[in-house]
């Protein structure tokens, strides 16, 4: 009996080990080939990549590109959770009824194409630009509305998990106002939602081309797309140093909620 | 530690169609543990969560230590809670969590810990201090949760079926250990529960509500033994149903008059008499009308259900120790004690 337990561990840890390295091939493939391919030449490529200024004056395109996708994920993760999480939180405590709807309209996003949210947001973004000028950084608003579906299920997700009901009554009789009710109960025990919404938000954004492009704002995959054209090798340097950006971020945040647990059990 | 008394006075609110406080009054003194109890739907945790400011009466005034809180929100009204749902913060110690209401009112640190840790010490945890909610079983979750409704001296405690998700034996310990807490900490408490048992071991006062009304309130001894009405004999407690003739101030039930409860205003002529398992007497004889139909075995005591002529049934309570006497199948003579009954129309 226990032999036979045994053997199928192993069996099982052998399946594992076929089924992750299968995976490897298939997610790191791309990623090496993309590096040989930047690396084919000598080293020239990463070098300039490694030296901003350089970077910054021999492809102007690329630096604004950067620059504005940092601006846009730091502010798209930003409006997203500060727009989401009490919407989401005061739905469930008071409002439980406009729950399905919310999440309709927060779906909605998700089933219309880039191209044609464009055509809606074209005429929008004239307004925006009448308003506050035509930065690519006022993409975020655009953005937000795209990180909605994931964000939403994510920070809903997370609220499933916990009665927020309950523990924001405690809070309240216990003395707590609405707002220490978000910040000391809920925002702490919803942390790796909302560190999840923020992930989604950021890989979706650092990804995103279609309404960038037809709206002729910059971001990193409109340079990325335009550098092609001109220099191959850096163009590709770029894109998997953004794929390798939005893998480290990914493993950081499993990363962080484990050790989270694993600092309750042994206390 | 400053107690109040409380009053809730025609306390109404509609939910659609369904009243759920039909101009409830209720008055507590200070220091005094006044249970509500009464069957799902009835109001009981409405008037509790009215009383708490977690919901909005619809009429009425609220009045504790004198003052009308009706308007005042849930978080300045400084009563203590504790849920039927686990309500600890997960992502806290068992002691941070008793700190919780401390922290708010901004007392210093080592006060803060202090106060905490004697909370959990007088609610017997104290070794579990800094665990998470997760690592403590319900019993103790529950009594971490009084600690924290404790610690900042609350003017009334709220209990809304605290014991209700607990395993039987912690639930008889844990309300005991609640009673002598109250006791010792003279906090006014309002407890809220379907389990007349609990109701009636631990409070000064019991309430039965029904239908959004106090049908009855007194102390568990009146309650249980004069009850007002015929519902509150039925919910607090076991009866049987026997039909008699309501003769004066008499009930006529299987031969033997009964005096009935003071105050109940009935009509004379046929009338159901309720009559308490342990005011039935059963013993064995071959000449008696009744037949032994099934017997339970409760520990000391025992029920025994006998059926009569004419389809009546009668449940009786004996020692468990005469149920040798008595197998199913006995022919027995059925005796009433005539103590006072309530009766309600036949």
């Amino acid at each position: 009996m226990a032999g036979l337990r045994k053997r199928r561990a192993r069996r099982q840890q052998a399946l594992r080990w076929v089924v992750v390295t299968l995976f490897a091939v298939l997610f790191l493939l791309p990623l090496i080939a993309m590096f040989e391919f930047t690396t084919r030449d000598g080293w020239d490529t990463w070098r300039v990549f490694f030296n901003w200024k350089a970077l910054g004056e021999t492809y102007p395109i690329l630096w604004t590109g950067m620059k504005a996708s940092f601006w846009l994920v730091l502010l798209s993760v930003a409006l997203t959770l500060v727009l989401l999480v009490p919407t989401v939180v005061w739905v469930r405590l008071r409002l439980p009824r406009l729950r399905r709807v919310v999440e309709f309209v927060s779906l909605l996003p998700l089933t219309v194409p880039a191209v044609v949210l464009v055509v809606g947001l074209a005429p929008v973004y004239a307004w925006v630009v009448y308003f506050v000028g035509g930065s690519s950084v006022t993409l975020f608003l655009a953005y937000t509305v795209l990180a909605l579906p994931f964000a939403y299920r994510a920070i809903d997700a997370g609220l499933s998990a916990i009665d927020v009901r309950t523990l924001s009554e405690a809070a309240r009789s216990l003395g707590s106002s609405w707002a220490t009710v978000m910040w000391r109960v809920v925002l702490p025990n919803i942390r790796s939602a909302v560190l999840s919404a923020a992930f989604l938000t950021v890989a979706l954004v650092l990804g995103e081309f279609t309404i960038a492009s037809l709206l002729n704002r910059d971001n990193i995959q409109v340079a990325i797309n335009q550098l092609g054209k001109s220099s191959a090798t850096m163009s590709v340097a770029v894109s998997l140093a953004a794929l390798v950006l939005a893998f480290a971020l990914l493993f950081l945040l499993s990363f962080a909620g484990r050790r989270r647990n694993r600092e309750r059990k042994t206390s | 530690m400053t107690s109040s008394g409380v009053r809730l006075e025609a306390l109404r609110r509609q939910f659609g169609n369904v009243h759920a406080l039909d101009g409830l009054d209720l008055d507590m003194a200070p220091g005094e543990l006044v249970a509500l109890l009464g069957p799902s739907g009835c109001g009981k945790t409405t008037a509790l969560r009215i009383l708490a400011g977690l919901e909005d009466s619809d009429s009425g005034r609220i009045i504790v230590g004198g003052k009308d809180i009706a308007n005042v929100p849930a978080n300045k009204r400084g009563m203590g809670m504790v849920f039927q749902a686990y309500s600890l913060f997960p992502h806290l110690t068992a002691i941070e969590n008793v700190e919780f209401g401390l922290r708010l009112r901004k007392q210093n640190a080592a006060a803060r810990r202090k106060r905490a840790q004697d909370m959990l010490d007088l609610v017997g945890i104290g070794a579990h201090a800094s665990r998470f909610p997760q690592q403590l079983s319900g019993g103790q979750q529950q009594r971490v949760a009084l600690a924290r409704a404790l610690a900042f001296e609350p003017e009334v405690l709220l209990l809304d079926e605290p014991l209700s998700a607990l395993d039987a034996k912690v639930r008889v310990q844990l309300r005991e250990e609640i009673r002598r807490i109250q006791l010792e900490v003279g906090t006014t408490t309002l407890f809220v529960t379907h389990d007349q048992e609990e109701a009636l071991a631990i409070a000064d006062r019991v309430g039965v509500m029904r239908a959004g009304q106090l049908e009855q309130i007194g102390s568990p001894e009146d309650i249980y033994r004069t009850p007002a009405t015929p519902f509150v004999a039925e919910f607090v407690g076991l009866s049987n149903r026997l039909a008699g003739r309501v003769t004066g101030d008499v009930v006529e039930v299987l031969d033997t008059k009964l005096p009935l409860v003071a105050g109940a205003s009935v009509h004379d002529g046929p009338a159901t008499a309720l009559v308490r398992p342990e005011s039935v007497d059963v013993t064995a004889d071959a000449d008696g009308t009744g037949r032994v139909v099934a017997v339970s075995f409760l520990g000391p005591l025992a029920r025994v259900t006998v059926a009569l002529p004419g389809d009546a049934v009668v449940v009786a309570q004996l020692a468990s120790a005469r149920l040798a006497e008595m197998p199913p199948g006995t022919a027995v003579r059925v005796v009433l004690r005539p103590v006072p009954v309530v009766v309600s129309a036949a």
